[in-house]
């Protein structure tokens, strides 16, 4: 095949994918490396890239503590009450600690935040979420990543990392192809920040035909920050840790606004209040000190994400569905009407398409919710990601080797999706986890860490190979058949895609089965996921396009098996909402009150899994 | 679906191609225009609606659950720092028009080059502070939040 190969040389920071995280990393990773080679890798244009490419209306992770508002242990006792415990308070106090510094910057390059008129603070949507205008959010921190990259490649699908054949487990850059002209990109680096996304469309989606595309998060968040950090051989945490969302039904517009803002509320069909009467029994499944109905009232503490799902789905399994968001109060006032509508325009204008499609008013009709797919990712709600180093100066021996957001493959760092146990980090968490991978990455070449890599020519040689095999397949098989898209010979990536999606749905406790699955059907989906892996060898592409459709599918079969073999390795019911063990439908502390940490064989695609202690922020008394 | 492309407007520059961040707007070859080459991938974020010069593209909400007849539409100006949206409904009730601000500062022009900052000294290379730091966390004088200094420490075990 005539593509060319293209080698990018003797660069000292990669940079593998450039939303929130990866933007955070190019932008600070100069001010550590003035004479530094920073290079960013982008698989679609860097202005209007990840999942902030459509703009957000809030930013959701900010402390406040210059107005004394919260501290960032605050901010870690939040997050780990939220996810049952189960965060890296290492790296969640780490974030929370700069966190406002990248949010002040954002303020003076332009992004206009919302200010209080009274008090002149940033205005507040909830204790931790300030509103913004943000519909120039990604072209702003953009420009920031540009002013400090020595080189941004946009167009580039980054489809594996390359490793040190000098030395065991080090990262030597990436190699991917351009979707538009289809050369081979080769990134021979000292450092990688892999600042790819989470996993959109691993389970089946709600939507069906043409509406496949309105899914929660982007669809373009291929699960590429684990597919490529699984292939290199990083330990993954908490990947069995996927989220459900509830929000406005098939846009899957956002709610936060509406609940913490405009002061919206949920009711069943019958119009009465639903979610207490749910909470006696599921206090029985969690226990009390996670979900104390009367003394959670009394703190004022919020419950559970997944917990208020549980709600939800168990009120629409009793037959009093639909559940609806009671707006008609609110959006009475035509200041707060303005501000519903805003918020959807600033970052999901599909909600708008669809209730002005819908002819709904929220200001004369209570719009229906719903609870979404499950999505896998490490920055929202919930913490999948890599297992990584934490800062020296807050990290137990366990959570620390040497440098702040490394995972375990040497010179691999992460930012955003791809830090493991970190939620709540949000945009601007995930912007601040770019930074310090930065800083920490520039230390790490500048302490002799990358000296002597090498790559064989073999090694590139053989990645080209495997990248262009899908159109090679295509080409060889095609003309075997008449016409059409049924081949005895290949699958083409979207009905590989299906086929994941269903058996991920099915076997991995999708919305289609109610969140539900048990050892049993874990086995079974682990058993066909190891035929669709083999079935990923004939994958077909029918031109670059779709090549680009067949990495992403690839990793998100990565993501899936890694998500599985998660749910699997965990013998409890931890996040009720989220998904449910049938057949350990109790939270287990005894057992579980654990990250799990697993490893694949790079060479033998084994997995061995672990549990990884957990460390909690206590007073010092 | 998602965007589609009035065939009489567009005129085949490429910006939408550019800006898709799902790759699926493409120069159809015998038209040399654009258009979206697979709508169940489009997630209708309206980065190509923004970046087209001639509002040639429109989006139409996706089949399985939007009726037809409604419409959104958007101009977007850098230069005046504005985004100004219509969004009209399908029974013809409702037609709003919104505005908001994209920007508070002349385009690009309040972004630092790091290259040209004075560099860290050997101590915060050592430390935890990141650029701008301490001060850019609190904008006073106060210091970078520690275990020690807030009183805390992590202990192994099961807390709450």
């Amino acid at each position: 095949m005539g593509y060319k190969t293209i080698i990018e040389d003797d660069i000292d920071v990669l940079i593998a994918g450039a939303g929130l995280g990866g933007t955070g990393a190019a932008f600070e990773a100069r001010y550590w490396g003035k004479d530094k080679k920073i290079v960013i890798a982008e698989k679609a244009n860097i202005d209007r890239s990840g999942a902030v490419a459509q703009g957000l209306y809030a930013i959701n992770c900010y402390m406040g503590t210059r107005w004394g508002e919260n501290n960032p242990e605050d901010h870690v006792r939040y997050a780990r009450m939220d996810l049952m415990g189960m965060v890296r308070e290492d790296l969640a106090f780490d974030m929370a600690r700069h966190v406002d510094s990248a949010v002040h910057q954002f303020e003076e390059w332009g992004l206009p935040l919302m200010k209080d008129p009274k008090s002149g603070k940033y205005m507040r949507e909830g204790r931790w979420q300030i509103m913004i205008h943000g519909e120039s959010y990604k072209p702003i921190v953009a420009e920031a990543a540009k002013k400090s990259a020595d080189k941004v490649f946009n167009r580039i699908c980054v489809t594996h990392l390359l490793m040190d054949d000098a030395k065991e487990n080090r990262i030597a850059g990436a190699v991917g192809f351009n979707v538009r002209t289809g050369n081979y990109h080769v990134f021979k680096s000292k450092t990688v920040i892999c600042g790819a996304g989470g996993a959109s469309n691993i389970f089946k989606p709600r939507s069906v035909g043409e509406g496949a595309g309105r899914v929660w998060y982007a669809p373009w968040s291929s699960g590429s920050a684990y597919g490529l950090m699984i292939e290199a051989g990083a330990k993954m945490t908490q990947m069995e840790n996927r989220i459900v969302l509830a929000r406005f039904k098939d846009g899957y517009g956002p709610v936060g606004a509406y609940f913490l803002h405009l002061k919206t509320y949920t009711q069943n069909g019958l119009g009465e209040e639903y979610e207490s009467k749910w909470f006696p029994k599921l206090t029985e499944m969690v226990g009390k000190e996670y979900l104390d109905t009367e003394g959670q009232h009394l703190s004022h503490k919020p419950i559970p994400t997944c917990l208020r799902n549980h709600a939800f789905i168990s009120e629409v399994n009793a037959g009093r569905g639909p559940i609806h968001m009671v707006t008609m109060e609110a959006f009475q006032d035509p200041h707060l009407e303005e501000i519903g509508w805003h918020n959807f325009l600033g970052m999901t204008v599909g909600q708008a398409v669809l209730w002005a499609a819908t002819d709904v008013d929220p200001k004369y009709e209570n719009p229906e919710l719903t609870t979404s797919e499950p999505y896998v990712m490490g920055s929202h709600a919930t913490g999948c990601g890599a297992w990584c180093s934490g800062p020296e100066d807050v990290s137990p021996d366990d959570y620390y080797w040497g440098y702040n957001r490394m995972t375990t493959v040497d010179g691999l760092f992460g930012a955003g999706d791809a830090v493991g146990g970190t939620p709540h980090a949000f945009s601007s968490g995930s912007f601040t986890e770019g930074r310090l991978a930065a800083k920490a990455a520039c230390k790490y070449i500048d302490d002799g860490k990358a000296e002597g890599i090498r790559v064989s020519e073999q090694q590139i040689a053989d990645l080209k190979k495997k990248i262009y095999k899908p159109l090679e397949t295509y080409k060889v098989y095609s003309n075997e058949i008449v016409g059409g898209s049924v081949n005895p010979n290949f699958i083409n990536p979207r009905q590989g895609l299906d086929r994941l999606q269903k058996l991920m749905d099915e076997y991995c406790g999708g919305f289609g089965v109610n969140y539900m699955t048990n050892e049993k059907l874990l086995q079974i989906g682990l058993k066909k996921m190891k035929t669709l892996e083999e079935d990923m060898e004939k994958i077909a592409a029918s031109d670059i396009h779709e090549l680009l459709r067949a990495w992403e599918l690839n990793h998100r079969v990565r993501t899936s098996e890694s998500v599985f073999q998660h749910t699997l390795f965990r013998k409890e019911t931890r996040w009720p909402g989220y998904y449910y063990r049938g057949d350990a439908m109790k939270l287990d502390d005894q057992n579980w009150h654990v990250l799990t940490v697993s490893h694949r064989d790079r060479k033998t695609g084994e997995y061995t899994m672990e549990k990884a202690p957990l460390y909690h922020l206590v007073g010092d008394e | 679906m998602p965007t589609f492309v009035y065939m009489t407007r567009c005129d085949g520059c490429g910006q939408c191609v550019d800006i898709c961040p799902s790759d699926i707007m493409h120069i159809d070859k015998t038209l040399r225009r654009a258009y979206n080459i697979e709508p169940n991938m489009c997630w209708e974020c309206y980065s190509c609606v923004k970046a087209c010069p001639h509002q040639a593209i429109d989006v139409r909400g996706y089949a399985d659950f939007a009726p037809l007849g409604h419409s959104v539409r958007v101009l977007r100006d850098e230069e005046k720092g504005t985004i100004a949206w219509r969004i009209k409904f399908r029974n013809g009730k409702k037609d709003m028009d919104l505005l908001a601000p994209i920007t508070t500062k002349p385009w690009g022009t309040a972004i630092p080059k790091l290259a040209e900052e004075s560099a860290p000294s050997n101590d915060m290379r050592d430390g935890e502070l990141l650029f701008n730091e301490p001060k850019y966390v609190r904008m006073d004088e106060g210091g970078l939040h520690t275990l020690e200094s807030n009183g805390l420490k992590l202990k192994e075990g099961v807390y709450y």
